[in-house]
């Protein structure tokens, strides 16, 4: 039981921060009604910033305060993730009103290439630490209920917790403010949102942002769990079937799908993996959503679409 | 009709010519409207309404020819600019925010309306509270003047064609514009329907006083309701003037009506 207990719960830890991947895709595209090709390219981007800034700036400055310095390099990282915003509004979305989802899709997958090369050429390509002070030390939680206790791991608690308000502070926004009602108009209809008077490339420049910030979050989080190099940006395709799984257009999908995804891989391989020699954690959960596609092709939470014929 | 004070000239729309590529979408088009008349715009299948509609919109750049709207001449002008200024317009094809609930996408239409910043929003004190109860008895007002009080919380892609076209048109109406453009706001409707939808029209136009451009299909339903029509065929103007002038008009009974009936 202690042992489920805590393959459970580090299951819903890394479900958490699948969940915060997939997050950016949602936002993306509910206001811009495009899939991000760009999204894991964003993840390595900022979380390349936060390394370097976290590095150079007290250099630049000379002092010598860890926490001061991370400060620092999130708020230059977070500026330059506006600046990438602002970039993608001004040359490449706002070029493109009104255009077809595909043409934005490849768009967005031209702008994940080019990401991609401008980040290593600005910030380096080494492998690179971030280093946050997240606790790395585990704990025993439940000592009295089970012999020897669930073993958690302190990092993912935080991180969790950080994802989680970063959530419900989205969904707040979004369901709640006229900002957030503006965002889904666009989503919806360009050509409408424009005829009331939304202005298109303010709405483009603030959700990229937002999503360029859970990109940082995403970024740091996952980088200081496995440092700052290329394949960072991989754990964006682990946010696909999340995506799937919930719904594209779902921000509460986003997370229910994380946790089922996590949580699902993790019993997968403990439960069936030794009957199937093992390792099925990598890809049960593209099967996953693979058979909920045939289900539920909106995924959990999505819109279902009804076309009149 | 009767009793209704039409007024200065409001909207003057001058020898405006649209092409796209080598294809003549409007050539060299003039006619004005003025204040709180209702302005049919007619002609057959591809004559270039929803392209003449779509430059007094600012969706389409005209090459050539200008626009005065209230004093103010243009010669390009953008989608936002005009919606600040107060025109409204409806789409042909509906173009509702459809995964919204009714009182959401015409929240929409508030947009330009809401002074609060979005840090304000999100946490919701003070001024962004008020203005979005403010804005929102405005809004069940427009609901209830459209009649559509029971599906206030239905998401709009399920609700039926016909009372689409009504959130489409409370969506204008909540811009509280001065000028209304409709885009064939009775297509694909069955009789009862038009006939409420010519009833909210008219009701607009009365009681608010709002300025309409119409671009209708349905000859009897403009012939009712507008004081003016313009008649175009292959993005020319061939008529223009009241309903019973256009009705007796040579080139348009050939062009279009004779066609028709």
């Amino acid at each position: 039981m202690a042992f489920f207990l805590e393959a459970l719960i580090g299951g819903l830890m890394a479900g958490m921060l699948y969940s915060l991947i997939a997050l950016g895709f949602v936002l993306i595209y509910k206001a811009s009604g495009v899939f991000n090709f760009a999204q894991g390219a964003m993840v390595l981007f900022a979380a390349l910033a936060m390394a370097r800034f976290s590095e150079w700036i007290p250099q630049w400055l000379g002092f010598d305060n860890k926490i001061l310095a991370n400060v620092l390099a999130f708020a230059a990282a977070a500026v330059c993730m506006m600046i990438v915003a602002w970039a993608m509004e001004r040359w490449v979305l706002g070029k493109l009103v009104n255009q077809e989802g595909i043409t934005l899709l490849m768009a967005t997958l031209g702008a994940s290439y080019f990401l991609d090369g401008s980040g290593q050429m600005i910030f380096g390509s080494d492998i690179y630490k971030i280093d946050v002070g997240m606790p790395k030390d585990p704990v025993f939680l439940l000592e009295s209920v089970f012999q020897g206790g669930v073993l958690v791991n302190k990092e993912d608690v935080y991180a969790a917790l950080i994802a989680a308000a970063l959530v419900a502070a989205l969904a707040l926004f979004f369901q709640k403010t006229s900002t957030g009602r503006a965002l889904r108009a666009v989503a919806d209809d360009h050509q409408a949102a424009q005829s009331i008077g939304i202005p298109l490339n303010r709405i483009w420049i603030i959700v990229w942002s937002v999503a360029g910030l859970v990109a940082l979050v995403a970024g740091i989080i996952w980088g200081s769990k496995l440092g700052v190099q290329f394949s960072l940006q991989l754990v964006a395709l682990k946010a696909l079937p999340v995506v799937i799984l919930g719904g594209l257009t779902s921000v509460p999908g986003a997370i229910i799908g994380g946790l089922i995804i996590g949580v699902g891989e993790k019993l997968s391989e403990i439960y069936i993996g030794p009957y199937m020699g093992g390792g099925i954690e990598i890809w049960f959960a593209y099967v996953m959503a693979l058979l909920f596609l045939l289900v539920r092709p909106q995924g959990l939470f999505g819109e279902k679409i009804i076309d009149r014929v | 009709m009767s009793g209704k004070k039409i007024g200065e000239v409001i909207l003057d729309v001058q020898n405006i010519s649209l092409r796209f590529g080598g294809v003549k979408a409007l050539t060299d088009i003039s006619f004005n409207v003025r204040e709180h008349e209702i302005r049919a715009i007619i002609g057959p299948n591809g004559a270039g309404k929803s392209s003449m509609l779509n430059c007094i919109n600012g969706v389409y750049q005209p090459q050539e020819g200008a626009i005065t709207f209230k004093g103010q001449t243009f010669h390009h002008m953008n989608s936002r600019q005009v919606a600040e200024m107060g025109v409204a317009r409806t789409f042909q094809n509906l173009a509702l925010f459809k995964g919204m609930s009714v009182v959401d996408n015409i929240m929409t239409g508030r947009n330009l309306k809401m002074k609060s910043n979005i840090f304000q929003q999100a946490l919701r004190f003070g001024a962004a509270q008020r203005e979005e109860s403010e804005q929102r008895l405005f809004v069940e007002r427009i609901i209830d003047f459209l009649e559509i009080q029971p599906y206030r919380k239905t998401a709009v892609g399920k609700m039926p064609y016909g009372l689409q076209k009504r959130v489409d048109l409370g969506r204008a109406l909540a811009m509280e514009p001065t000028v209304l453009l409709l885009d064939e706001p009775m297509a694909g409707m069955n009789v009862e329907e038009k006939q409420d939808m010519s009833r909210f029209i008219l009701d607009v136009n009365d009681e608010f006083g709002t300025t309409i451009v119409l671009i209708e299909h349905d000859m009897g339903v403009v012939m009712d309701i507008s004081d003016r029509v313009v008649v175009l065929d292959y993005g020319k103007k061939i008529g223009d003037g009241t309903p019973d002038e256009v009705r007796n008009n040579e080139d348009v009974i050939s062009a279009y009506l004779g066609t028709t009936h």
